[in-house]
């Protein structure tokens, strides 16, 4: 049963391939001037998203952990601030923050006599950079709920105070626990990063968008965008296992 | 008047509706050695963790060197330096070599170079006679030896007070002595201690003052001999029976 359905969609597939639509590789093709030429195109929206991604990702590091500590915090109005903060900024979707940021944003600055202008390259990192900070704040919140409360105490009874103790007791041990899902965030912020093409950054879906528009052939040129993405987000992976292995031969003993 | 080292006047506390301390008076004088014994879930880890802020006390006076212990935060912090703490659980810092575990408190809070933070743990590591293992990470020792590098660990800050919670609980049996004949020269050496501890040999061997918690409250309290052979309250001598047994 379920083969003969495969075989079927496999039919209708293949007929609708060969019989109405007709491929356009040659678009994206090396080997011919053309389309070198588009390829190089595409390819070079990759250093601007790779900045985004960066620049983001670490302020969102920095801001996560500036988020995350008043919740380890004794006082209530501390703790309450990072809940706002969190409960607030994950529930906003990327898109309209964006636009939030890159159109409202200037508006507001003006209204207090401040000029400052923002691009799309700032507008975007700004966006994801917050709107990625409340995710990073709840993985450092586990990290370092994750270490037992013994060490803190340890770490006071030597005299050491709540800053000490968070960097030298604590996050030294939390990182190698937060250093996972923090690598995930970092490759969600470089697909997400895909957003800032809206607001007219030349990243790699802007120029796949431009590049549709003059050539025609979405498939080709959305499946090179699609393949990389793949790329990027395998050097990352790659690059975090490698982080990881020598962060954990540290620790073994 | 001279100020005790530790005075804690009628001191009261609860956990949310659990009233763990009941009225705890208690004078240690400075160069005492104080045993606290008792049952699971008496208050007596509370006593220790209240007298270097671990814990906060509603009521009452907790007074260190004749002064007055508040909540303010900069207070707690210089009042925890000054007061060492040997912990159950040994609490060393898994990610930091011996060394670095004995250094970290001196060089960041008593602001000591490194070399001479340095010096200070190979003195103390001596003192607790694993000098050979500064190199090595906590995980690497056993049970008797991390908590005899806790112990140098809060020698280090030079403290005026040394608190045990149970030292020797989490320890095999066989590593148990290695750690008491550490504390017995401590004492010796004239160090003032507090010790939650059921280790009644010890206690006969090196408390001025034996104090017996049930149930929140200082049930009885003197000086050894008294307190072996002739327990005043039932309770106590419950308990006396109970763990002497073996």
């Amino acid at each position: 049963m379920k083969r003969n359905v495969f075989a079927l969609m496999s039919l209708v597939l293949l007929t609708g391939c060969s019989s109405s639509a007709t491929w356009g590789w040659y678009v994206i093709d090396p080997r011919t001037p053309g389309g070198w030429i588009n390829v190089k195109f595409l390819v070079s929206g990759m250093w601007n998203t790779i900045q985004i991604s960066v620049i983001a990702a670490l302020i969102s590091i920095l801001l996560g952990l500036l988020v995350a500590l008043p919740g380890q915090s004794r006082s209530r109005g501390w703790r309450l601030i990072n809940r706002i903060y969190v409960e607030f900024i994950r529930s906003i979707p990327l898109l309209p923050m964006l636009f939030w940021v890159f159109y409202g944003l200037p508006i507001i600055f003006k209204s207090m006599g401040l000029n400052i202008p923002i691009d799309p390259f700032w507008g975007a990192i700004i966006t994801l950079a917050i709107s990625d900070s409340a995710f990073t704040a709840e993985i450092y919140r586990a990290g370092i709920q994750s270490i037992a409360r013994g060490q803190s105490e340890a770490a006071q009874t030597v005299g050491l105070n709540y800053v000490q103790t968070m960097r030298y007791v604590i996050l030294p041990q939390a990182i190698r626990r937060i250093l996972p899902p923090l690598a995930n965030q970092f490759i969600y912020i470089v697909k997400m990063s895909a957003f800032a093409s809206v607001i007219g950054m030349q990243e790699l879906t802007r120029r796949a968008n431009e590049l549709v528009v003059t050539e025609y052939r979405p498939l080709e040129i959305y499946s090179l965008l699609i393949v990389e993405y793949l790329i990027l987000v395998l050097i990352i992976s790659a690059g975090v296992r490698w982080l990881e292995r020598r962060m954990g031969s540290d620790e073994r003993i | 008047m001279s100020n005790a080292a530790v005075e804690l006047v009628d001191v009261n506390k609860w956990f949310g509706d659990f009233h763990v301390l009941k009225d705890i008076n208690l004078t240690v004088q400075g160069g005492e050695k104080v045993v606290i014994c008792g049952p699971s879930g008496s208050g007596k880890s509370t006593v220790v963790r209240c007298i270097n802020r671990l814990e906060e006390h509603q009521s009452g006076t907790v007074r260190l060197d004749g002064v007055d212990l508040t909540n303010d935060q900069k207070s707690i912090t210089a009042i925890q330096g000054a007061v060492g703490m040997v912990f159950q659980q040994f609490n060393l810092f898994p990610h930091l070599s011996v060394l670095d575990n004995l250094t970290l408190g001196p060089m960041k809070s008593l602001g000591l170079s490194r070399r001479d933070a340095e010096t200070r743990a190979h003195h103390y590591l001596k003192r607790v006679r694993i000098p050979e293992q500064f190199d090595k990470r906590p995980a690497q020792l056993s049970g008797g030896q991390q908590q005899r590098v806790a112990i140098a660990r809060s020698l280090c800050m030079e403290p005026k007070l040394l608190l045990f919670d149970e030292p020797t609980s989490a320890l095999d049996p066989e590593m148990i002595s290695e750690v008491l004949d550490v504390m017995v020269e401590l004492a010796v050496d004239g160090m003032t201690m507090i010790v939650v501890t059921h280790e009644m040999g010890f206690a006969r061997k090196v408390a001025d003052q034996m104090v017996f918690m049930d149930h929140g409250e200082i049930v009885e309290r003197g000086t050894p001999e008294a307190f072996f052979t002739a327990p005043e309250s039932e309770r106590c001598r419950t308990f006396l029976s109970q763990i002497l047994q073996h």
